[in-house]
């Protein structure tokens, strides 16, 4: 398991697997099996993925510490970065097709909706994010100063889900389900660094590999 | 009396005039004007409703139509046992031409079949084609009643009998920004309307749903209060655009569209054309509406299209054809501002959003 998870091939197949929802919507769109309103099902599959990655990125550190799994570290970056991949792909079919490409047009739109306003501001704190994700970048910054950039992560979470739970009009089970798991990721991760905090030693954001 | 006089006697189908034609009243149709000639009130009580009647009742009735009808009842079992997946496979109807047409591109049927809003059957727009295919819709009547003259229940036979059916294209808009054109199949509600004879103390028409948790079991993740409920003013009932429907595209409504009855108002958002209806109770004051109750601020009563008074979460300036990629702009009371606007000249429409 831990030689698996160490080789360059779980990378490989975790790349795989991160990329399938992408093929999926290529497939469907080759197939034109895209239902009714292809825009919205573009939509819909782009952010739910976005919230998906978002929650597998967080999830990391607890598996990793809960089942003493320091390797897993090495994929956290990669979920992260098609996070924000999806991310990009919702945003252009609400710049595109909602919004006709025109950005002053979208600007307007952005200040004025409250739910357009909290999705777009995730996707913006996803950016810095995703540029500073580099081992490079971690050296730069140093390890305690990119630690605390890149808990933004968490904000970028919840500021999803409220974009999920102010977009829908009376179902709230999924941003329920999601803010649910955001919200038990992040109540983990306080438990735990309170209960570690005297004892800890700082690993390197990029473990061992 | 026994079963088999009755049914004889509502075969026949001898056109016999209503009491309101009698008195000479006439009812408005689409260019021409006639005499309403339906069945006499007598040949129609509540026994007529049994399923058995009901069933014999429709063949007949599918037969005067110039339909195949056994042949079209039983092509109905055959085509959901072949293809149970595919919900439009409705009886047809015969129509008259009316003059409510649009010079737009219909909605593909398979899309407006395969893309609802009906929430008793669930929230996603795939659900209700999927979870409405085992819901029985007969035997079915229709209450109209509250303050009347003449409180009746209709069967849906009755129904289908009380005036020519016309095919309406009308728009379609819906409060989440998508929008369709669809050739609707009804007459004006003001025909049953007319035939209850609204008293004074009438102002406004409260429809309701059917509704029922057993054969609706995902309803109550939908977050709404079922039944479901909407209402119009008395005017905007009696409009001639508003259209008591039956049927689409040549056919009896599916199930995942409102079946067997429902409203088109095409001048308000999608939810204020209650689907499934059975009841209409005409009454004195505003009555409640599903979509109001859950957020009245979001949802207004009168709900007419208006690309100036934005939903408080989205702008309600454009919108996207289903089947299109970009938007494009709306209209004013969906583009029947010549017909309506006249009804709400004077008032605040943002206020009474």
């Amino acid at each position: 398991m831990r030689s698996f998870l160490r080789s360059s091939w779980a990378k490989a197949a975790l790349f795989a697997l991160c990329l399938w929802p992408f093929l999926f919507l290529v497939w469907r769109t080759l197939r034109g099996d895209l239902t009714a309103n292809p825009v919205e099902f573009y939509q819909h599959q782009t952010g739910d993925w976005t919230l998906r990655f978002l929650v597998f990125t967080l999830s990391i550190t607890p598996f990793r510490k809960i089942f003493n799994l320091a390797e897993l570290v090495r994929f956290r970056r990669m979920l992260g970065l098609f996070a924000f991949f999806y991310a990009c792909l919702h945003f252009l079919t609400y710049l595109g097709p909602d919004q006709s490409f025109d950005l002053a047009g979208m600007w307007k739109d952005v200040v004025k909706r409250p739910f357009i306003t909290v999705g777009f501001a995730a996707f913006l704190l996803l950016i810095p994010l995703a540029l500073t994700s580099t081992a490079g970048w971690i050296r730069r910054l140093g390890g305690k100063r990119w630690q605390t950039l890149h808990r933004a992560v968490y904000l970028c979470a919840a500021l999803g889900v409220i974009h999920y739970y102010w977009l829908v009009k009376s179902d709230i089970r999924k941003p329920v389900f999601y803010g649910t798991l955001v919200g038990l990721l992040l109540v983990w991760r306080l438990w735990w660094s309170r209960r570690k905090a005297p004892a800890v030693v700082q690993t390197s954001p990029l473990g061992t590999s | 009396m026994s079963a088999p006089k009755e049914r004889r006697k509502a075969d026949t189908f001898e056109p016999v005039r209503h009491p309101i034609g009698r008195r000479g009243r006439i009812i408005q149709r689409g260019d021409e004007t006639s005499e309403m000639l339906i069945k006499k009130p007598s040949s129609l009580r509540q026994a007529d409703v049994t399923p058995r009647q009901v069933y014999w009742n429709r063949r007949k009735f599918l037969e005067g139509l110039g339909v195949a009808g056994a042949a079209a009842v039983s092509g109905r079992a055959l085509m959901r046992l072949w293809s149970p997946g595919v919900a439009y496979a409705g009886t047809k109807l015969n129509t008259v031409k009316s003059s409510y047409t649009l010079d737009e591109k219909i909605t593909p049927a398979n899309d407006v079949t395969h893309y609802n809003n009906f929430y008793e059957f669930g929230s996603d727009k795939g659900d209700p084609a999927k979870n409405s295919q085992k819901w029985v819709t007969t035997p079915w009547t229709v209450s109209v009643e509250g303050d009347v003259k003449v409180p009746r229940k209709y069967s849906l036979d009755e129904i289908l009998q009380l005036a020519p059916l016309e095919e309406r294209i009308y728009r379609h808009r819906c409060v989440e920004r998508w929008s369709i054109v669809v050739p609707w199949i009804g007459y004006s509600l003001s025909t049953i309307l007319r035939l209850a004879q609204p008293t004074e103390k009438a102002k406004y028409v409260a429809f309701q749903s059917f509704f029922d948790h057993n054969q609706m079991p995902d309803a109550k993740y939908t977050g709404l209060e079922y039944p479901y409920v909407e209402g119009l003013r008395l005017d905007e009932a009696m409009h001639p655009l508003t259209l008591l429907c039956v049927g689409m595209y040549g056919e009896t409504l599916p199930n995942q569209d409102g079946a067997p009855v429902r409203m088109v108002v095409p001048w308000k958002y999608g939810y204020k054309s209650i689907k499934s209806i059975v009841k209409i109770k005409l009454v004195s004051s505003e009555p409640p509406t599903t979509w109001n109750r859950q957020a009245s601020n979001e949802y207004g009563f009168y709900s007419n299209v208006n690309p100036s008074v934005d939903h408080p979460r989205w702008s309600q300036a454009t919108e996207r054809r289903l089947g299109e990629i970009f938007m494009h702009k709306t209209l004013m009371f969906n583009g029947y501002a010549d017909q309506v606007a006249s009804m709400y000249a004077g008032m605040d429409l943002k206020k009474f959003h």
